[in-house]
């Protein structure tokens, strides 16, 4: 078994995720499953291959170089979009978006 | 009036020019129907008629001034629905984003209205593009219309479905594993993943940022080619757009093949293969040969590890991406006591299974101790599936095979299962990782009537030789072989 009840809720924990114990369970099954297959990554050797994060740059052979052709010039353009951005957002107090308390009352955070 | 079923790109412009319709009269034509066929299809979620009927205005007023059209005016075009339209909801087809109305356009989308073409709506999906079936909407499958009882494909089943029904000329979709490729192939049309980088991502929500893609379906090459024209060049908005200058795709496509050194790789036409596909693709290939292109037997010796590579990688970028809905800006809140609690209750509610589960996945190969083992590991096969295609391409000029393993398969024939669902991805996610654009072109039907896809895929940012292989295919007969 590659993946207990408790890593599951382990990793949901990670990504903020709320999951009912039946969800629990399949996941587990299912996330089992697709690890098991996975690991046929091992057969190869990958020694001394380079990892690939990124299409563009091993397809310009730049790889190395100083040059980033990806960046444009830092300059100031006008962004005014606050308005249409607030009004699309579930709860908004100019010019902020409002969430629940982070903290709980007379309760310091200890982290 | 006349209101061919089939309208194309062309076909559309002569008519325009010609006045013997309007561009307001073709747009109430595809609303029409859309409105008649879409209970059954449910191939939109959103029809925007204020939209299309504006911009079939501006095209007419153009035409009564005699002015010159721009190249896809008055052309009804589809939109996947992860590609934002400004003042038009863009639910990824999820409950997340229900109500979302983004504030902008995607660059692509932008690139398309200024071209005059028409948007009739916003086609459903797996959710957030996660899936290949079309199965994982929140908002219910798309039905395929070869097949009612048969998905579309996915996810962008319902840019493919309605493309297939005559319900759009053109629709943009997006690839990320296969989401153009696939669908094409069930639903029998032409589908192009673009090379990586080639169309701007500005606008399109993300999933996998190192593989996403927006790309053309439509019923011809001509029309495909003139789509990606227009969509295609670098965009400030994306820093992993491409400075690569655009070929002139709908003359390239007209370029002869004879000549041409196709790559056929044997690890794609073994164990898994339908016998009604390999026998179409096979005889699909035959046919470019009778043109002329000349056929070299490959070996692409990391082809059986790309799914396990794809969906570590997919999946941990998506973990990534899918982590800005938390129920603060936009979208769905379910609330809670404290910020955590609106955070989990926002994200159990809004997400569906599949979504879930990639997001657990993608979680799990990134957290500590697991990172080396699993997301590093597969970004150096990924270096090795690269280098397969590149030393493809050294000696040939594009390589062949089929689009999917399978025909359209049933409605819940593959759901319950999602690695089985991952496998069916085997020859699309390659090229997907390689960052090199491919094509599925139709080719065929099997004896039960279901479209089968051949898939072509060609160096980096040489979308001109898949058109110009298509296109010739096209001419050939190769769709109705």
């Amino acid at each position: 078994m590659k993946i207990s009840r408790e890593d599951v809720l382990k990793v949901a924990g990670l990504a903020h995720l709320g999951l009912s114990p039946a969800e629990v369970e399949l996941y587990r099954e299912q996330l089992d499953a697709i690890l098991t297959y996975v690991d046929k990554l091992k057969e190869l050797d990958t020694s001394g291959v380079e990892p690939m994060a990124q299409v563009l740059h091993a397809a310009a052979g730049s790889r190395g170089e100083e040059k980033h052709p990806e960046l444009r010039e830092d300059v100031l353009v006008p962004c005014d979009v606050a308005q249409p951005v607030l009004a699309g957002a579930p709860e908004a107090k100019a010019p902020f978006f409002r969430v629940p308390r982070v903290i709980a009352t007379g309760e310091v955070e200890s982290e | 009036m006349t209101t061919p079923a089939s309208w194309t790109v062309s076909s559309v412009r002569s008519a325009l020019q010609a006045r013997e319709i309007s561009a307001r009269e073709l747009a109430a034509d595809f609303l029409g129907r859309i409105e008649n066929r879409n209970r059954e299809l449910n191939a939109y979620l959103t029809v925007s008629p204020e939209r299309a009927y504006k911009q079939a205005d501006q095209i007419d007023a153009a035409i009564a001034r005699g002015e010159t059209l721009p190249s896809l005016a008055g052309v009804p075009i589809a939109i996947k629905d992860v590609i934002s339209t400004r003042g038009l909801r863009t639910t990824c087809a999820s409950k997340m984003l229900e109500n979302y109305v983004p504030p902008y356009d995607a660059t692509a989308v932008e690139r398309l209205d200024r071209a005059g073409a028409v948007f009739l709506g916003k086609t459903n999906c797996d959710e957030f593009a996660m899936g290949g079936s079309n199965e994982n909407s929140a908002y219910g499958p798309v039905h395929n219309p070869v097949a009612l009882d048969r998905v579309p494909g996915g996810s962008s089943g319902g840019s493919a479905a309605a493309v297939a029904a005559g319900l759009a000329v053109a629709a943009l979709g997006t690839d990320t594993g296969g989401s153009i490729r696939q669908p094409a192939s069930f639903c029998g049309v032409a589908g192009l993943m673009p090379t990586y980088g080639r169309v701007s991502r500005y606008g399109l929500v993300a999933f996998a940022s190192s593989l996403d893609k927006i790309g053309p379906f439509a019923t011809n090459i001509a029309d495909a080619a003139a789509v990606l024209s227009v969509i295609a060049g670098h965009d400030a908005n994306d820093s992993t757009s491409a400075d690569v200058s655009v070929a002139n795709y709908p003359a390239e496509a007209e370029r002869r093949v004879q000549g041409l050194r196709i790559g056929v790789p044997e690890d794609y036409f073994g164990a898994g293969l339908d016998s009604e596909v390999k026998e179409k693709v096979q005889t699909g290939i035959a046919l470019l040969e009778r043109l002329g292109c000349r056929r070299i037997s490959l070996q692409m010796p990391h082809t059986d590890y790309a799914i396990a590579a794809y969906y570590i990688l997919a999946t941990a970028e998506a973990s990534s991406n899918l982590a800005r809905y938390d129920g603060v800006r936009y979208g769905l809140r379910v609330p809670g006591g404290t910020l955590t609690e609106m955070y989990r209750n926002t994200r159990e509610g809004g997400f569906g299974p599949e979504v879930k589960r990639r997001i657990m996945l993608g979680t799990y190969v990134l957290s500590s101790g697991y990172y080396d083992a699993y997301y590093l590991r597969a970004q150096r096969v990924r270096s090795l599936i690269a280098r397969d295609f590149t030393d493809a391409f050294q000696k040939v000029d594009a390589i062949v095979t089929p689009t999917a393993p399978t025909p359209a398969f049933r409605l819940g024939e593959k759901s319950a299962d999602p690695l089985q669902m991952y496998l069916a991805d085997i020859y699309t996610v390659t090229g997907s990782l390689a960052g090199v654009p491919g094509i599925s072109v139709p080719c065929g039907k099997t004896r039960a009537g279901l479209p089968v896809g051949m898939q072509i895929f060609a160096p980096h940012f040489s979308e001109g030789s898949l058109f110009r292989i298509a296109r010739a295919f096209e001419s050939a007969g190769g769709f109705a072989i």
